[in-house]
């Protein structure tokens, strides 16, 4: 009883998900409900994901955890001086994993890891007032990620590998606040670019100095999707040599940051396991959203991010409950790497907490069915984007905005 | 696992709830206030200006910014309302057929030669679609009629297409497309809809038109039979006031609230201000020339006017008018006025204050229209007076003939535009104390347009000013506001009824409206 009661006292005050920027913290049913913990958690092959290093602990020969997530996420928007209201219409997403690992000898471990960290969908009625900055965008990447893990010995593990990544942009604006054709149709320019991939890495570490505490490291490192030539679409252009907008190729650069996370975990009361997780991103690297033009009579286009590097506190909590039932619950603290004055409405997102909770189902020894589920909750917050300029004078585009995302999940857990 | 299924639809709304809700939505009723009125049922009475009409023509994306439609979307934040109805156009083309046949010129865009420079053109980049035979089921909100005066509002047998032939002149095209009947007035199918609030602009034509063909029209001061009046004259005073308040009584009536506007300056529009009086530049050695052709001017008419046996030092006295002196750089034009036993020439320079239209012949100014036309003919008559010869009559009145002044139509003189701003002072006296007098909203548009011509005003993208094209409020037939000039209109209509009915209308941002609309698509 005592136990359920401290259970319940953590579910509220565990207060809330999301990562800032076009960060997506969904890469595990087990550790999602923990917080999005993980990276001193030894329980399934997530370790694939939140830090390989421990895949040589786990105790079978071979672990798959596949599964996905519905992500609800909407933003509201508001100017109150002028009445202009806009809520986004986007669709569900769907993150998918995939982790598998194989015990080769018992130090050394192989994996591959399948994931989404990085994407945004936001779709805004189409000439909103902030149409000007984006009307939808869709941005996906996919890390590949074969990995080794070795043990040195009880204490003292690494793992690593490289990560391959391909990713596409899909991205809709209006080229300014006013310019139409002559029915009053606002122009505007859809970037596209798919199959844009590059090279990663990322290294780990684990140390277990008592049976109970274990400590994880794990890093991912910066890679840079360069978009080169895609296709950028010019609709409802007046016909006018002041617009010479037509058709053409772009280039485009878009990082996606390093992440840092170290973190322990304990494990109390015989049935009882506690996890923190602190992630440092390194968004400083995305200063700038720049879009050239092949044609140069096209004016490229250049929108400052400035975003700032950011951290995220995890703390997750599980409770074996019986031979059957897993329960877990946790919370995190997501701060936004914007700045003020930098607050976009194409991942328009402040600091949130996130709540979380899940379960698994133990079906026989192999088999585990995994569910998880994510409320983001964030502040309601008055922000301005200050960095669109018309005839060279700064046009902010500022509002109050609020957005929620609700992340239910499931999944399977294979051992054998 | 069956157990649980039942609980998925709880999961399901869980999903909907998480939908963000701010602390204080726009969208809720209760957020901004209606105060004092009711804007449930909108109707606008007015011309051009309240229709939308833009760009010398009428079209519906000029519909959609007009002042009234962008006011009754911000009504519609406040409280529950009715859909605000506009007689909208076919087509953005914006030319009017009468039973197949254009009566109407398509709108003005923005065209840029091959050498890039912009200039006002004719669109011709669709057929206008707009048949005035083919009338809408009305009555709509917007009751703006482009070209109506005062009068017209209560004039029976506007909206009848038979009277919109020219030789009958009686009706309004554009009235005729939603007149609820051929005989009908508007302000009577304003009334029918009754109203739970109402603008009224109105008067501007009856002292623009006066003023666009440059005072050839007359001031019917003293005449209070409008029937006798042509389409460039100035509405008597007492005519106005009398017609402005019954349409105030009668809206009034109705039991609505509503908003007066008053006239703007007509000339401080960019149709006066674009084409300055002193744009006759000239080079020192042409300067020279043409001072030395008005002495000639001024001893020919000293000599013929002596040798028709005038006292010369009176002869002398009147030939000095003549005897223009003109510099390097910018010079005044020259006009025509009525010949007079003090300006037998009939013709003197312009003074500071008076203007030229917008629609002036740029390409004739350039060939001496406003000062002289020099033809080698004249030339050579200054060589024989140089050389200090004597031209023969002919050849003198060669000279004369050589004077170039502006015609009335070009130009606003001092006279015309006393006879504007006498009878606009008396329409606006009028239009403030029927506001005063039933405790409706008053807009002191004079104010404002003032503000946009004398130096402008800042919006979050630069300054709005009424200069022609560049300055963003006034679309390209230099009256009409650009939508950005009629979202500022509304701003400004907003404030005198959020003031006269403690209402909390929201305002638009004006940098969120365009300005002119660029096109090739012409001859």
């Amino acid at each position: 009883m005592k136990k359920l009661l401290f259970l319940a006292v953590f579910l509220l005050t565990a207060a809330v998900t999301y990562a800032g920027g076009y960060r997506v913290s969904l890469q595990g049913q087990r550790a999602l409900a923990m917080g999005h913990t993980g990276v001193a958690v030894v329980n399934s092959a997530e370790l694939g994901f939140f830090n390989p290093a421990g895949l040589v602990y786990l105790e079978n020969k071979i672990n798959i955890s596949v599964g996905g997530f519905g992500v609800f996420s909407d933003v509201v928007y508001q100017n109150e001086q002028t009445g202009d209201f806009a809520r986004t219409d986007s669709p569900v997403g769907t993150p998918l994993y995939l982790y598998a690992s194989y015990k080769v000898t018992d130090w050394l471990t192989a994996g591959l890891s399948v994931y989404t960290p990085y994407g945004s969908t936001v779709t805004w009625e189409d000439d909103w007032a902030g149409s000007h900055l984006v009307n939808n965008i869709d941005l996906a990447a996919i890390y590949i990620q074969p990995l080794l893990s070795f043990k040195f010995n009880e204490y003292f593990s690494v793992g690593g590998g490289p990560i391959y990544v391909t990713g596409s942009v899909n991205f809709n604006r209006n080229l300014t606040r006013t310019l139409t054709d002559i029915d009053g149709n606002r122009s505007n320019v859809t970037i596209d670019a798919s199959g844009v991939s590059n090279w990663g890495w990322s290294a780990s570490a684990m140390f277990s100095p008592t049976d109970d505490l274990r400590i994880g490291f794990n890093y991912r490192s910066e890679i840079i999707l360069e978009a080169k030539d895609g296709d950028a679409d010019f609709e409802n252009i007046p016909n006018s040599p002041l617009t010479p907008f037509e058709d053409t190729q772009f280039d485009a650069e878009l990082p996606l940051p390093a992440e840092l996370t170290v973190g322990l975990s304990y494990e109390f009361f015989d049935k009882w396991l506690f996890a923190f997780d602190y992630n440092m991103t390194f968004w400083s690297v995305y200063e700038s959203l720049d879009i050239n033009f092949a044609n140069p009579n096209i004016p490229d286009s250049q929108n400052a991010r400035m975003y700032e590097d950011s951290s995220i506190y995890r703390f997750g909590l599980q409770y074996e409950a019986n031979n059957m039932f897993t329960l877990r619950a946790g919370y995190y603290f997501d701060e936004s790497p914007v700045q003020e004055g930098y607050f976009a409405p194409e991942t328009p997102r402040n600091d949130s907490n996130n709540f979380t909770g899940g379960l698994s189902v133990n079906v026989n020894e192999h088999f585990a069915i995994d569910a998880s589920f994510l409320y983001s909750r964030f502040k309601e917050v008055d922000a301005s984007y200050d960095f669109y300029f018309e005839n060279g004078q700064a046009v902010p585009f500022s509002g109050t905005y609020k957005s929620s995302a609700f992340v239910p999940g499931i999944g399977i857990t294979y051992k054998l | 696992m069956k157990n649980y299924i039942k609980y998925l639809p709880f999961l399901a709304l869980g999903v909907i709830s998480c939908e963000p809700e701010l602390d204080n939505p726009v969208d809720e009723v209760g957020f901004y206030s209606n105060g004092e009125t009711d804007f449930s049922n909108y109707v606008a009475l007015g011309n051009s200006l309240t229709a939308g009409y833009a760009d010398a023509a009428l079209y519906i994306t000029g519909q959609e910014n007009s002042y009234p439609n962008i006011m009754a979307q911000q009504f519609a934040k406040v409280q529950e309302t009715q859909l605000f109805t506009q007689p909208l156009m076919n087509d953005n083309a914006g030319g009017l057929l009468l039973a197949g046949n254009q009566i109407t010129d398509n709108r003005r865009v923005l065209a840029f030669g091959t050498d890039g420079t912009p200039a006002p053109k004719i669109y011709t980049g669709m057929q206008p679609s707009t048949d005035i035979v083919n009338v809408l089921a009305g009555p709509f909100n917007n009751m703006g009629v482009p070209g109506a005066k005062i009068f017209h509002l209560v004039a029976s047998g506007y909206g009848d297409i038979v009277g919109v032939d020219p030789a009958v002149g009686t009706a309004n095209p554009y009235f005729v497309r939603f007149a609820t009947s051929p005989s009908t007035t508007i302000l009577a199918d304003a009334a029918a809809q009754n109203p739970t609030f109402f603008s009224v602009f109105i008067g501007n034509n009856d002292v623009l038109s006066f003023a666009t063909s440059g005072g050839v029209g007359l001031d019917q001061t003293g005449n209070l039979d409008p029937s006798m009046y042509g389409p460039n004259d100035i509405t008597d005073p007492q005519v106005f006031a009398q017609v402005y308040s019954t349409i105030v009584n009668t809206m009034v009536g109705t039991g609505a609230d509503g908003v007066l506007v008053n006239l703007p300056d007509v000339t401080s529009i960019p149709f006066f201000t674009t084409i300055p009086n002193n744009a006759l530049v000239l080079d020192a050695a042409t300067a020279a020339n043409l001072t030395g052709f008005f002495q000639a001017v001024a001893g020919i008419f000293a000599q013929g006017a002596i040798q028709q046996g005038l006292d010369p030092a009176v002869a002398q006295g009147l030939a000095a008018q003549y005897a223009l002196t003109f510099n390097e750089g910018p010079n005044r034009f020259l006009i025509d006025v009525p010949v007079s036993q003090t300006n037998p020439l009939g013709f003197r320079q312009m003074t500071a204050d008076e203007l030229l239209v917008l629609t002036i012949d740029q390409g004739a100014l350039a060939q001496g229209y406003g000062s002289v036309v020099l033809s080698p003919e004249v030339l050579q008559v200054l060589g024989i007076l140089q050389t200090g010869g004597q031209p023969t009559p002919e050849q003198a009145q060669l000279v004369l003939d050589a004077v170039s002044g502006v015609d009335d139509k070009d130009a606003l003189d001092k006279d015309e535009l006393t006879a504007i701003s006498t009878a606009q002072a008396s329409y606006n006296a009028t239009i403030k104390a029927l506001a005063q007098a039933n405790g409706l909203a008053f807009v002191d548009a004079k104010a404002t347009l003032s503000e946009v011509a004398n130096g402008g005003i800042p919006f979050d993208g630069g300054v709005l000013t009424s200069q022609f094209v560049q300055g963003g409020a006034f679309s390209l037939d230099g009256v009409h506001p650009t939508p950005r000039g009629y979202a500022l209109v509304a701003n400004t209509i907003l404030d005198a009824i959020n003031a006269t009915y403690n209402s909390t209308v929201p305002k638009v941002n004006i940098g969120a409206y365009g300005t002119v609309t660029l096109s090739n698509d012409v001859q």
